[in-house]
């Protein structure tokens, strides 16, 4: 009844062992699967690499001399495939690179030429998990056409399923529907995977080599971006660019709906740089114009000469005039107009006439001090309207030709009425498909360090974080040396991590080092960003010493002072520095350009 | 003598993380502290396991969640361990209140009489534990590849017979209970002492079992426990109310993988008849065997049934019989009626009553018009006896007085617990698994499928007059068998979402297995393959002949080979 025999059970030394449990930690299902099939592959003396990470994806040889082999698997059948065609594949002297589908880099799809995709179908006909964002990237509006790529599909199923195979087919259809050439007829394993899969493999073999032995190094060189459009889109001439993804990233639980919106400026010509903000013309919510036509008893269809414009009252409120902020000077009209005494009180006060401003929209005043207004007055009082500002939360390097914002909602009520922001109702409510009038605001004073090799901390709590998403991009990019450390805050951890995987993977992956979370209400003290800085400063202060830059973006009212006066403890603390010292020690990290802030 | 385990292939990774853990530490600390994500890591998820608790995510909100670009919804279910499922009112009030406080406002009776918690986020794992505790009950062990919670019958009215199984089982929960400190300095911040890590593990050994192993103690007549679907079993043999000892069971276990033939659901073979008192040399025996013979490079082939048929029950029962160091008796005749529950009042040999009531699918929620949770409150607030959970998802309010009857009854009515009275056969024996949304595992629907799925097949069982027939219904969300779908004489085994494997065939005393019927069928498909069946069944079964035992009697299903218990004779002593 010795216990002996289990001892011998793990037959390493002791700190293999720990190397091993260092390994897996952390590991996930697919790559705990890989690793497992790795050292089964070592054990039997044929040495596979590990080519599944991205840093062996980058062959020497180009897209063109090059088979990709892209495969989705639940259960690891597909994927079991995949690797022995491509181990055949190199066997034979091909330059292959095989990828599991999470892992593949869409946005080189466009380059590719020979592509053999082994896939699974899985639930109710659906691709397998490790599949679904390649499969909605493929079947959606982005895909690129595909005219240069050869390409073939075995897909594995099970025929007891109504919808056998339908996600290599789905696949198989749609390669061919961007233009690709299919090589030969898509083949489909049911689970006795050989009967189809072995021939299909074969044949797969024979083609990629009569394909790439054929193909001729390319002559001529394609251009990196499309040429310079000729039109120069300005904030007087914004460019239409098109919504690809507008995706609610705050939880179904969260308070505020928070969202990830994708533009393209393809064939726009417009470039940024991180720190850069996007420009957004709204349109004004239709209801709000109904809403306001109705309380001024007016026509909406009544022509209005303005501005040399001659347009419909309508129009004008929907794309010209603001109606979700209050000008001083409407509101000095509109009591000209209405006589009444509370409002020009009101008025004469400084204090009651800012707190009018701040607390009523256009028609909160229409509705409360009834006045009589006819349509060409009314235009001509208006303020016309101006395009809000959105920090981009991407990198063009990342990206390509899309820009990325992170839009909070403004949504209130007031009055009796649900109230809205003109710009983030706008937005929010865009379909995919639709036109956002947009143009590039730059902002030299909150850029990425010219030497990469620079720290850099980022203080961005909210929708404070976009641009910082941008930067970590790219300093991904370039390969930046420096390190980076992110102090995030919102709401609550399962509702409002803006970003949680992209900030997750970074870290194990080593781009980003640091992340400091607040999340205020997830514990009956409040927590915030400022109080992270304060809990953090011997490191961070050593960070400032070590060259470190700073930046800040978000709220201007509470969160900049705050942080601002948790940095000066910072120094005063651990550079043993008074608090006029402290501050001067900030000025001048700011007249360096180490200390930028980006606030609303 | 042989040492079978060297000539193995490569150990699974589970058991390179269990022999590296620190017996059961691992990171769990580091793990608990990281507030970068929900989760713990991927090793720890294997070692949490052994303190009583699964991380999970709510897989209704993973797909949305992925886009939003946030981590799932991860939580963690928390099960107990309570041998026999036997539970104070005192401590019925704090596993409420931890349920209100801490988890998602439900407690669930699990298959073996256990509770769980489900939706308790890793902040709050640590205090959830301890609250846990606090009402005298522990987690430890509840899952993971040592033994598990110890089924006992239910049984309240044999009064005698039940305390003396019971203390049998409780006395085995405390043997196979891991040496380790881990779960005390995690949780409960017990001290560590000098050089820990290490500790000896004297069942156990440092990697602990293959698998997970399971113990049942069954009192015949009723086999509420399923004791052919453990590892162990042990069968009451009674005689007078007294204890004469044990039938001994071994190899029973129902998970499978489909389209796996290396895997398939077991029924326990009876090895022979033991005295009481050899009872716990039987189970260590029993249980080291395993340790030392299991598989431990394939899980799906490590259950104890798979070492007994690699290696041959004679085999198996000599190995037994070497270690506990006697032979096994002859087995003496025992009888099993059913496997189900006995709803409502039943009075025991000592005058005491019991309410056993029907709890579908053993969620204990606030419903609307049906406050179970707040129910069940005011009856723990009053009740001076104990409550008991059965290993078919119900639950025995045990031990009233003659004097506090009504008072119990008018609780129950007002508060909607009372439909023992109104539901058919079908509905107050039916089963189903957690399965979605928080089981990883699932492939299907099975608890919030259950209602809808009832009222289907009532309205069927109606059509053919059989609305008052017991039949015995039990849905699965996957092949692994949590519902103990294989011992159902109808039976939904989940493929993939709508579809199920329709199974067939089992006797309703646990001692037959049932067989595939309809492979990945829908709602529809399934109660059209039903309706001629139970139509023919209505006009043409012998009176009292079960609808399992006449599917096979007409040959509708085929018997499996190695799928029924034989046992020589029926009757009891
Ligand atoms: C709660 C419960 C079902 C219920 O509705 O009551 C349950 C729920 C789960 N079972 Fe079970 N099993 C439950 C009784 C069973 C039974 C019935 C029994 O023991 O009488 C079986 C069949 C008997 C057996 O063990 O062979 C059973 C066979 C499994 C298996 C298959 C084991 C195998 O040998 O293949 C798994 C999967 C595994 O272990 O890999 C599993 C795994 C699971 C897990 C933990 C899923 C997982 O591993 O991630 C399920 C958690 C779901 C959730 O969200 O709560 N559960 N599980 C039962 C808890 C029992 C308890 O209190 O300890
Ligand atoms: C450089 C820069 C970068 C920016 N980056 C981002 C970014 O990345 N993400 C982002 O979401 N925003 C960002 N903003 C803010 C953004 O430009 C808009 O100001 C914001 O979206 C609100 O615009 P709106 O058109 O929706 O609301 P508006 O129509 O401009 O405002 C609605 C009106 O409602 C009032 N109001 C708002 N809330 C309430 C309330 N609760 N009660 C009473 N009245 C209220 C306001 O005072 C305002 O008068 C940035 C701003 C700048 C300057
Ligand atoms: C839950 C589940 C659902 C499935 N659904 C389908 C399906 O709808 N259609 C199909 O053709 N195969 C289906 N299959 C079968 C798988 O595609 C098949 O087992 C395949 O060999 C798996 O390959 P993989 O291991 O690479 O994922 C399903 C399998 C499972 C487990
Ligand atoms: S049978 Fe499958 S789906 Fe149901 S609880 Fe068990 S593991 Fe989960």
């Amino acid at each position: 009844m010795s216990a002996e025999p289990i001892r011998t059970l793990v037959p390493l030394p002791e700190e293999k062992t720990g190397l091993l449990l260092r390994l897996v930690d952390g590991l996930d299902q697919a790559a705990l699967q890989w690793l497992s099939g790795y050292a089964a592959g070592l054990a039997t003396q044929a040495p596979l690499h590990p080519r599944e990470t991205p840093a062996l994806a980058a062959v020497e040889s180009s897209p063109q001399q090059q088979l990709t082999i892209v495969f989705g698997s639940q259960t690891g059948n597909a994927k079991r495939l995949a690797e022995t065609l491509a181990r055949d594949a190199e066997g034979s002297g091909l330059a292959v690179r095989l990828l599991r589908a999470d892992a593949y880099p869409l946005r080189e799809l466009k380059s590719e030429r020979l592509l053999y995709v082994v896939i699974s179908t899985q639930g109710d006909g659906d691709p397998p998990d490790d599949a679904r964002g390649f499969v909605e990237f493929l079947s959606g509006k982005r895909a690129p056409q595909l005219a240069e790529l050869k390409f073939a599909v075995l897909g594995l199923g099970d025929s007891s399923y109504a919808k056998f195979c339908v996600t290599g087919a789905e696949i198989d259809a749609r390669l061919s529907e961007l233009g690709a050439t299919r090589l030969f007829a898509r083949g489909e394993a049911d689970v006795d995977l050989d009967t189809v899969a072995k021939p299909w493999l074969q044949r797969a073999l024979t083609s990629a080599r009569e394909t790439l032995k054929s193909s001729l190094p390319s002559a001529t060189v394609t251009p990196l971006r499309p040429s310079r459009a000729a039109v120069v889109w300005t904030r007087e001439r914004p460019f239409a660019a098109e919504v690809l993804i507008n995706q609610r990233i705050s939880s179904r639980a969260a308070s505020k709906d928070i969202r990830h919106i994708e533009l393209s400026l393809a064939e726009s010509g417009l470039s940024y740089e991180p720190g850069d903000a996007l420009g957004v013309w709204p349109t004004n919510p239709p209801e709000l114009v109904d809403a306001i036509v109705a309380v001024t008893g007016l026509d909406a269809r009544t022509a209005v000469a303005h501005d040399e414009q001659d347009l419909p009252l309508a129009d004008w409120l929907l794309t010209k005039r603001e109606l979700t902020r209050l000008s001083r000077p409407f509101v000095v009209a509109h009591a000209a107009r209405a006589g009444n005494a509370d409002l020009d009180t009101a008025i004469a006060t400084p204090d009651a006439f800012a707190r009018l401003l701040a607390d009523f929209q256009v028609i909160d005043l229409l509705h409360t001090f009834s006045a009589a207004w006819d349509a060409q007055e009314l235009i001509a009082a208006l303020r016309p309207l101006t395009p809000r500002l959105y920090s981009i939360a991407s990198s063009l390097k990342a990206v390509d030709d899309e820009a990325h914002l992170t839009v909070a909602p403004v949504d209130y009520a007031a009055f009796g009425r649900n109230h809205v922001g003109a710009a983030s109702h706008f937005l929010s409510n865009r379909q995919i498909d639709g036109k956002v009038p947009v143009f590039i605001e730059a902002n030299e004073r909150f850029r990425l360090p010219q030497d990469t090799s620079r720290d850099v901390i980022m203080i961005g709590p909210g929708t404070g974080v976009a641009p910082f998403r941008g930067f970590l991009q790219e300093r991904i990019a370039v390969g930046a040396k420096g390190k980076s450390w992110l102090f995030f805050g919102n709401p609550h951890f399962r509702n409002d991590f803006l970003y949680q995987i992209e900030w997750q993977r970074a870290l194990k992956r080593g781009e980003l080092h640091k992340l400091d979370l607040a999340f205020s209400r997830d514990q009956a003290h409040k927590v915030y960003v400022q109080h992270n800085i304060r809990r953090r400063g011997r490191e961070l202060y050593a960070w400032l010493e070590n060259g470190a830059h700073v930046y800040v973006c978000g709220d201007a009212t509470h969160m900049a002072k705050d942080v601002h006066a948790a940095l000066r403890d910072v120094i005063v603390e651990h550079g043993r520095r008074s608090q006029e010292d402290a501050e001067g020690y900030l000025t001048r990290l700011a007249a360096d350009r180490r200390y930028a802030r980006d606030l609303y | 003598m042989s040492t079978p385990l060297m000539s193995t292939p490569t150990p699974s990774v589970v058991e390179a993380i269990k022999a590296a853990s620190r017996r059961l530490r691992g990171t769990l600390v580091e793990s608990l502290a990281d507030p970068l994500t929900g989760s713990i890591a991927e090793a720890d998820t294997h070692l949490i396991k052994f303190h009583g608790s699964y991380q999970q995510d709510d897989r209704d909100l993973r797909d949305e969640r992925r886009l939003q670009k946030l981590e799932p919804d991860y939580s963690f279910m928390i099960r107990t361990r309570l041998p026999g499922g036997v539970v104070t009112p005192q401590q019925w009030l704090k596993l409420d209140a931890i349920a209100t406080n801490f988890a998602n406002g439900t407690l669930r009776l699990t298959t073996r009489q256990a509770f769980q918690f489900h939706g308790v986020i890793k902040r709050e794992l640590k205090s959830t534990l301890r609250a846990i505790n606090n009402a005298l009950i522990d987690t430890v062990a509840a899952c993971g590849d040592v033994n598990r919670n110890v089924l006992v019958a239910a049984n309240p009215q044999q009064s005698q017979a039940h305390a003396a199984v019971y203390a049998y089982a409780r006395q085995i929960s405390e043997l196979f209970l891991p040496a380790t400190r881990a779960y005390y300095e995690i949780w409960l911040d017990e001290k560590k002492v000098a050089g820990n890590g290490e500790e000896v593990e004297p069942i156990y050994g440092s990697n602990y079992l293959p698998r997970k192993f399971k113990i049942a103690f069954a009192v015949p007549p009723v086999n509420d426990v399923d004791v052919f679907a453990n590892d162990l079993g042990f069968i009451g043999i009674v005689e007078n109310g007294v204890l004469l000892g044990f039938n001994v069971t071994a190899g029973g276990g129902l998970g499978a993988t489909h389209g796996d033939a290396n895997t398939y659901p077991r029924l326990a073979d009876v090895l022979g008849f033991i005295t009481p008192g050899q009872a716990v040399a039987v189970a260590e025996a029993v249980v080291t065997a395993q340790r030392d013979f299991g598989n431990r490079s394939d899980r799906k082939r490590a259950r104890l049934k798979y070492t007994i048929d690699d290696r041959g029950p004679g085999w198996f029962k000599a190995e037994v019989e070497r270690r506990a160091g006697f032979s096994f008796a002859p087995v003496r005749a025992f009888g099993f009626e059913h496997n189900g529950d006995r709803f409502g009042w039943t009075e025991g040999e000592d005058r005491r009553w019991h309410l056993t009531l029907r709890i579908e699918a053993g969620r204990i929620a606030d419903h609307d018009g049906a406050p179970h949770l707040k129910g069940l409150r005011e009856i723990a607030k009053v009740h001076r006896g104990e409550f008991r959970l059965t290993p078919n998802q119900n639950l025995v309010i045990a031990n009233v007085a003659q004097t506090e009857r009504a008072q119990i009854e008018s609780l129950v009515t007002t508060h909607g617990l009372d439909g023992y009275l109104y539901s058919t056969p079908l509905r107050l024996n039916a089963l189903a698994c957690v399965a979605l949304p928080t089981c990883a595992l699932a492939m299907a629907e099975a608890e919030r499928y259950l209602p809808q799925l009832l009222l289907k097949l009532e309205e069927l069982l109606e059509r053919h007059s059989l609305s008052d027939t017991p039949i015995g219904l039990r849905i699965s969300g996957c092949p692994n068998g949590c519902s103990r779908p294989y011992l159902g004489e109808i039976a939904l085994v989940g493929k993939a979402p709508g579809r199920y494997n329709l199974m067939l065939g089992a006797d309703a005393r646990g001692q037959r297995l049932n067989t595939l019927y309809r492979e990945n069928i829908d709602e529809a498909q399934i109660l059209h393959a039903l309706e001629p069946l139970l139509a023919s069944y209505a006009r043409q079964r012998f009176s009292g002949e079960a609808f399992g035992d006449f599917l096979l009697r007409t040959g509708v299903v085929a018997p499996k080979a190695r799928a029924a218990i034989a046992i020589e004779s029926e009757t009891t002593t």
